[in-house]
């Protein structure tokens, strides 16, 4: 009668409990799951009031945001664990798990799952979110002109970016496992932009493109210095329509080449190397060994590393965001509008319809993605 | 290959690798190698990397150089005299950390990247190994909704979020979730951090939990050690690489992002993140490139620390998390 309802045979005992048993363990899980976090969070909340006081002093508010932050992770799990402890022997194993799964599930549910919902509701609704409207919103996305734009742009970004950043990712990692030497710290140069934010490479390139007109002080961006060494007038770059949207492409590309060419390196490298000497034995020229065979081999890596391209260039927000005035320079892409819609507009219901289109242009190639990630992991 | 003790058998296996190829005699090395190469490879290659480089080498330069050598010529002249005095100057930095109030943004920075990493991390690790080695009903079903959340799209999430915050959730006319006020907090922008970061962290640590040997859970079982203790004093020390890998990973995206720091801590001078404070920067200065150039140079300085410390863990973090909704 006392046997404990161990860890590896709940789910068939409790099935074997009379109803009310059964009810009981029920109530006391869902308490597990739900009521327990709850309480956790509400003890953490009055430290975190402390944090909104304004005219604290900024190295204090961090030091305590730091410690609050990192211990009250801890701290919640700690005194979950506690608390489960208190319960009776019978119940305590069958709960416990959902005091390790329940945070997870709860943020899960409040930051992903409701929202999901009710960004579709929102995307049917006005501009705030009063009435209904029916389709309207979306009848705007694909009538007005700077949406079109922006979905021409981005059809540009998902194509051109990943095309770029692959072939030179590419071509870089095969050029460099020729090297005797100096491998790993070429690669690493390349890679390197990789650790850079998107503002801060915005503004790197803002510094490139440059652009004075004459008569307003000298041209210190390295695109016009060229042009004037040239002897040709200075340009400006970010307002040559539309091939502005190039010039912001580039630095997306400029930053992710280097993990295209990290993961496609390991596969090149993975390839066995009898092949390779076999084919060379053989006669075949190092395109041909290149073609015939290192290609090839690594297919299922440049589909991997291409999908993860176009998702980010999909979502680009922050180059176009930085870089300038998006709408009068015509460089919109979805996202950007998305926020412009939302936070500039104040229009909610596009804000949101913009959202739910980026979501279904996403969803199949990311299942795709993680699919092929999971056969990856697999083989791995 | 420092090791003394490798046999020699080692050295003329078919290994990759350069080191491998040097220890191979030079004669038996022409048969399977590449014919042409040299110059030309290394030369393409020392050009690519010049042409990468050239972005960053202009903006460090020109963080390092006075504001009327900035606005009057391009930093490249300054390879003409680059010994000379007047060229360089610290004065930018001192400006960008006070006046600009980077300094601010960067213990701002701090104060929501850290804990935004942490806390994912934690929840995410508990929550694999319940997944993995706890029994309970609804497992499978669970872990399937946590995977299926990796397809969403943060964008999906903004507008209601913020709502959230602002006001609570109310449905069918009643208050379901309360009125929090989160928006412009740090707690605001680790959570929504920690939601979008979950999917993903609970699937790569579940991946790697998950292949733990079982022999060691069991074992600590009989020796009376509850699941609390398993976790806490044998899993977690077993899973320091992939919990060091996403850690860089979701550090670095949370220190680089703007768009969630944008949307949910705002752009007020108090709580500005780096990120924040370089495009504010952008559109009131956006010809002040000696400021500009050295508070760009201040948010990258941390995350080039990781890289260049850290560059193993950081190369698999990445490549882990490239699969990020």
């Amino acid at each position: 009668m006392t046997t404990s309802s161990g860890s590896t045979g709940a789910p068939p005992e409790a099935a074997a409990q009379p109803a009310g048993r059964a009810v009981g363990m029920f109530v006391l899980r869902l308490l597990g799951a739900v009521a327990i976090p709850l309480v956790a969070f509400a003890l953490l909340w009055m430290t975190f009031e402390y944090l909104r006081n304004e005219n604290a002093n900024r190295g204090i508010v961090v030091g305590v945001a730091l410690v609050v932050g990192v211990g009250g992770v801890f701290f919640l799990y700690w005194g979950m664990n506690r608390v489960v402890e208190y319960l009776p022997e019978r119940v305590r194993e069958g709960v416990r798990p959902y005091i390790f799964v329940g945070p997870c599930l709860v943020i899960l549910s409040v930051f992903l799952i409701y929202p999901v919902i009710n960004t579709i509701l929102i995307s049917f609704k006005d501009a705030r979110s009063e009435n209904f409207v029916g389709l309207d919103n979306f009848r705007f996305v694909f009538t007005n002109h700077d949406m079109l734009l922006s979905i021409r742009n981005t059809a540009a970004w998902i194509i051109l970016v990943p095309l770029f950043c692959v072939t030179i990712g590419l071509a870089f990692a095969t050029l460099a496992d020729r090297l005797r030497r100096g491998e790993a710290v070429a690669k690493s140069m390349i890679f390197l932009p990789m650790a850079i934010s998107f503002a801060g490479a915005s503004i790197t390139w803002r510094l490139i493109y440059s652009y004075r007109p004459q008569g307003f002080g000298s041209n210190i961006g390295l695109l016009n210095g060229i042009m004037i060494g040239l002897g040709q007038d200075p340009v400006p770059w970010l307002q040559q329509q539309p091939w502005n949207n190039l010039m912001l492409m580039v630095i997306m590309v400029w930053m992710q080449t280097g993990f295209a060419m990290v993961v496609l390196s390991a596969a090149i490298k993975a390839i066995p190397d009898e092949i390779i000497e076999a084919a060379r034995i053989d006669g075949a020229s190092e395109m041909q060994v290149f073609r015939r065979i290192i290609v090839p081999s690594i297919l299922p890596t440049i589909a991997v590393v291409t999908t993860y391209m176009v998702i980010n260039a999909l979502k680009v927000f922050d180059i176009v965001f930085v870089m300038g005035n998006a709408e009068s320079d015509g460089t919109v892409v979805i996202a950007e509008r998305m926020i412009d819609w939302f936070f500039t507009s104040l229009h909610a219901g596009r804000g949101a319809a913009i959202a739910l289109v980026l979501f279904v242009a996403i969803v199949p190639v990311m299942i795709w993605n993680v699919r092929r990630f999971r056969e990856q992991e697999m083989t791995r | 290959m420092s090791s003394p003790t490798v046999p020699p058998a080692a050295a003329t296996e078919p290994q990759r690798g350069e080191i491998a190829m040097r220890d191979v005699p030079r004669e038996a090395r022409n048969v399977g190698e590449p014919r042409q190469g040299g110059w030309i490879i290394r030369i393409t290659v020392a050009l690519i990397v010049i042409l990468w480089l050239i972005p960053t080498a202009g903006v460090l330069i020109t963080s390092f150089r006075p504001e009327a050598q900035v606005l009057g010529s391009g930093w490249w002249t300054v390879f003409a005299h680059p010994f000379r005095a007047a060229e360089w100057t610290l004065a930018n930095y001192t400006t960008a950390l006070d006046a600009a109030g980077f300094g601010n943004a960067f213990l701002n920075s701090l104060a929501v990247s850290v804990p935004a990493t942490v806390i994912p991390i934690t929840i995410a690790a508990f929550a694999a190994y319940a997944f993995s080695w706890m029994e309970f009903r609804g497992r499978y079903v669970m872990f399937v909704v946590v995977v299926g959340l990796l397809v969403v799209p943060l964008q999906m999430a903004l507008i209601p979020i913020l709502r959230l915050y602002a006001d609570g959730a109310v449905l069918f006319g009643r208050q379901i979730f309360p009125d929090l006020d989160l928006n412009g907090t740090f707690l605001g922008v680790w959570l929504a951090h920690t939601g979008f970061g979950l999917p993903l962290a609970t699937y790569l640590l579940y991946n790697y939990i998950g292949s733990l040997p079982s022999s060691i859970i069991e074992s600590a079982k009989i020796d009376g050690a509850d699941h609390f203790t398993i976790f806490w004093r044998l899993i977690i020390p077993l899973s320091v690489p992939a919990l060091a890998a996403f850690a860089i990973f979701q550090f670095l995206w949370v220190w680089n992002d703007l768009l969630i720091a944008y949307v949910f801590l705002g752009g007020s001078r108090q709580n500005q993140v780096l990120t924040i404070a370089l495009r504010n920067l952008l559109g009131g200065r956006g010809e002040d490139w000696q400021v500009l150039t050295a508070a760009a140079f201040i948010s990258m300085s941390l995350p080039l620390i990781v890289f260049f410390s850290l560059q193993k863990y950081f190369v698999r973090g990445l490549t882990a998390g490239a699969v990020k909704g």
